[in-house]
């Protein structure tokens, strides 16, 4: 077993004997189930009346009418419950005072930083997979193309990921779980408004700028099915940028 | 085996440690002795390699903490003044981690948590979750985390705090134990605790070394006089007066109730033995006769003085908490 191993196995095992995680996977799934739900009755109302008007076998495009918009609903949840899964991870060791006996251990901060953020995503992935259900179970019913589904997938993953990463680090500044899931929400909802302040400011450079540190415009070519190496590279940066400010800040508590 | 070269730490504008220079041999155990805010925890904190000091160089077992600091903390057992558990392991997933990140080997690990689990009295509840465990058990648990992966040097901060007199004369037997193959440095306030298990003592005030000495030397250099305490069981007034005639009494005061009796002797002066007869010729009754032992209230006085003419103060102002 490797350290990062360890980390992880710790995290985990810490993880599932609170409450926290059983109550934020309930929530989240609950909510997209409903989402869904609402969204599938919506698309086969619409299919009758537009077999009764036309008299004809109806074909809708759930793409369009059903994952795009389910899509971006997830994201704005996980924008609210990502960084209630990362608050502890820092923040409690700091409290605890059981940071000590991690940077008195011959362990690197790297490896405590990783072992801490591929838990969390374990974790993340778990959920997100479980949300596979409801494409699945569709594709009994209706037809759809799976390109953007499983590109919306990878979105999430991806997506999913930055956002665990910002609370990460937010994480390591604070011995306060509270604040530190405030510090994560309010960095994560600042990201998404430079994209709207991008598009206010228009087709400028700054405009360009703004829009492209903004998650917004990535996460919406994903999963419209555009595949863009572009996009990818925003995410993988922006996840590592994160982590090495939370490598930083974990190694600045001991200088204080 | 541990050699600090004028180590300085500040934090901001607060200096917590000013030109710290010492060095303990293997197998010693040493005592940090101070109030709080004197800068023991600062001092152990550098020396586990957890925080860098701003001046001065520190070697454990031959290595620089700030260039080796990976064979320094394999060389040390560290239990912080509030032992690092995670509340919602057991005692066995928490040492079980411990090992691991210490790089203890698969083969290796089963084996040193049972001795270890033997050797602190946890065997009763290894299955048990650490956040339901006694205040005892948890200061336990801690030690048992120090001293996992035996490391051949012990870094305690006041591994006594909390516990009862049993648990504490326990405790304190284990650290006497592990004298000889370990060099253990421990940190307290109380003065008879550093007496029972150190042979030496290192007092620290305001982040300064103000004495490093044996428990005995110390006590000696300390001691303006010595001080007795008689209780008799009648009263007597005229018993105060013949108590200031016995020859090498400086000063007797009332004690605590009206048949106690305080005296101030001259160092090296045993009067016990004309006192004793002085009481059974009066026919008083004695009931008691002890020398008080040396606080470390009385030690701070007398050693803090020399540094800081305003007398005593205690909690130096700026420490780390």
């Amino acid at each position: 077993m490797t350290p990062v191993h360890t980390i992880v196995a710790k995290e985990l095992r810490s993880a599932f004997v609170s409450p926290v995680v059983y109550v934020i996977a309930a929530i989240f799934l609950a909510i997209v189930g409903l989402l869904a739900y609402s969204a599938a009755a919506n698309a086969s109302n619409q299919a009758i009346r537009l077999m009764q008007i036309q008299n004809t076998y109806a074909q809708l495009n759930l793409n369009d009418m059903l994952f795009r918009p389910l899509f971006r609903s997830i994201n704005l949840i996980l924008m609210i419950i990502l960084p209630l899964l990362t608050m502890r991870l820092f923040a409690e060791e700091r409290k605890l005072r059981t940071f000590e006996l991690l940077l008195t251990s011959p362990i690197g901060v790297n490896e405590i930083v990783s072992g801490k953020f591929m838990s969390v995503m374990i974790v993340y992935t778990g959920l997100l997979s479980l949300t596979g259900l409801i494409p699945m179970t569709l594709s009994a019913y209706a037809t759809f193309d799976w390109r953007p589904i499983y590109l919306g997938y990878v979105a999430l993953f991806l997506q999913g990921a930055l956002l665990l990463s910002i609370g990460l680090f937010a994480s390591a500044l604070t011995e306060n779980q509270i604040i530190a899931a405030f510090l994560s929400f309010g960095c994560i909802v600042g990201l998404w408004m430079l994209g709207g302040l991008g598009s206010i400011v228009g087709d400028t450079t700054i405009g360009h700028i703004l829009s492209y540190l903004s998650f917004t415009e990535h996460y919406e070519r994903l999963i419209r099915g555009l595949f863009n190496l572009k996009d990818i590279l925003y995410y993988l940066s922006g996840i590592a940028f994160m982590w090495f400010a939370a490598h930083q800040a974990v190694d600045a508590y001991r200088w204080k | 085996m541990i050699d600090i070269q004028h180590v300085t730490k500040r934090y901001g504008n607060t200096t917590a440690l000013d030109d710290i220079s010492f060095s303990i041999n293997k197998g010693e155990i040493v005592a940090f002795l101070g109030p709080n805010g004197a800068g023991k925890t600062t001092t152990m904190r550098i020396l586990t390699g957890f925080m860098p000091p701003t001046l001065g160089t520190v070697r454990i077992a031959g290595f620089d903490c700030l260039e080796a600091p990976w064979e320094v903390k394999k060389h040390i057992g560290y239990l912080p003044e509030t032992p690092p558990l995670y509340l919602e392991l057991t005692v066995n997933e928490y040492l079980t981690f411990v090992g691991r990140i210490k790089r203890l080997s698969a083969d290796q690990l089963p084996e040193r948590m049972d001795t270890i689990i033997a050797q602190t009295g946890l065997a009763d509840v290894r299955g048990r979750v650490i956040g339901h465990l006694s205040r005892g058990y948890r200061q336990r648990v801690g030690l048992a985390q120090a001293l996992l992966h035996n490391p051949p040097v012990l870094i305690l901060d006041e591994p006594t705090t909390g516990l009862d007199p049993n648990q504490i004369i326990e405790i304190r037997e284990l650290i006497k134990s592990l004298a000889g193959s370990h060099t253990i440095i421990l940190s307290t306030h109380l003065l008879a605790e550093a007496t029972a298990i150190c042979q030496r003592v290192i007092i620290l005030h305001h982040g300064r070394i103000v004495a490093v000495d044996t428990p005995e030397q110390l006590g000696a250099k300390l001691r303006e006089s010595e001080t007795l305490s008689l209780t008799v069981k009648q009263s007597d007034p005229g018993l105060l007066e013949a108590l200031h005639h016995i020859p090498g009494v400086i000063r007797v005061s009332q004690g605590a109730t009206p048949l106690t009796y305080v005296l101030d002797t001259q160092i090296g002066r045993d009067i016990r033995e004309e006192l004793t007869q002085l009481v059974v010729s009066r026919n008083v009754g004695l009931l008691e006769l002890k020398t008080q032992p040396l606080t470390l209230e009385d030690a701070f006085k007398v050693l803090t003085q020399t540094i800081t003419p305003s007398g005593p103060s205690i909690g130096a102002p700026g420490g780390p908490h």
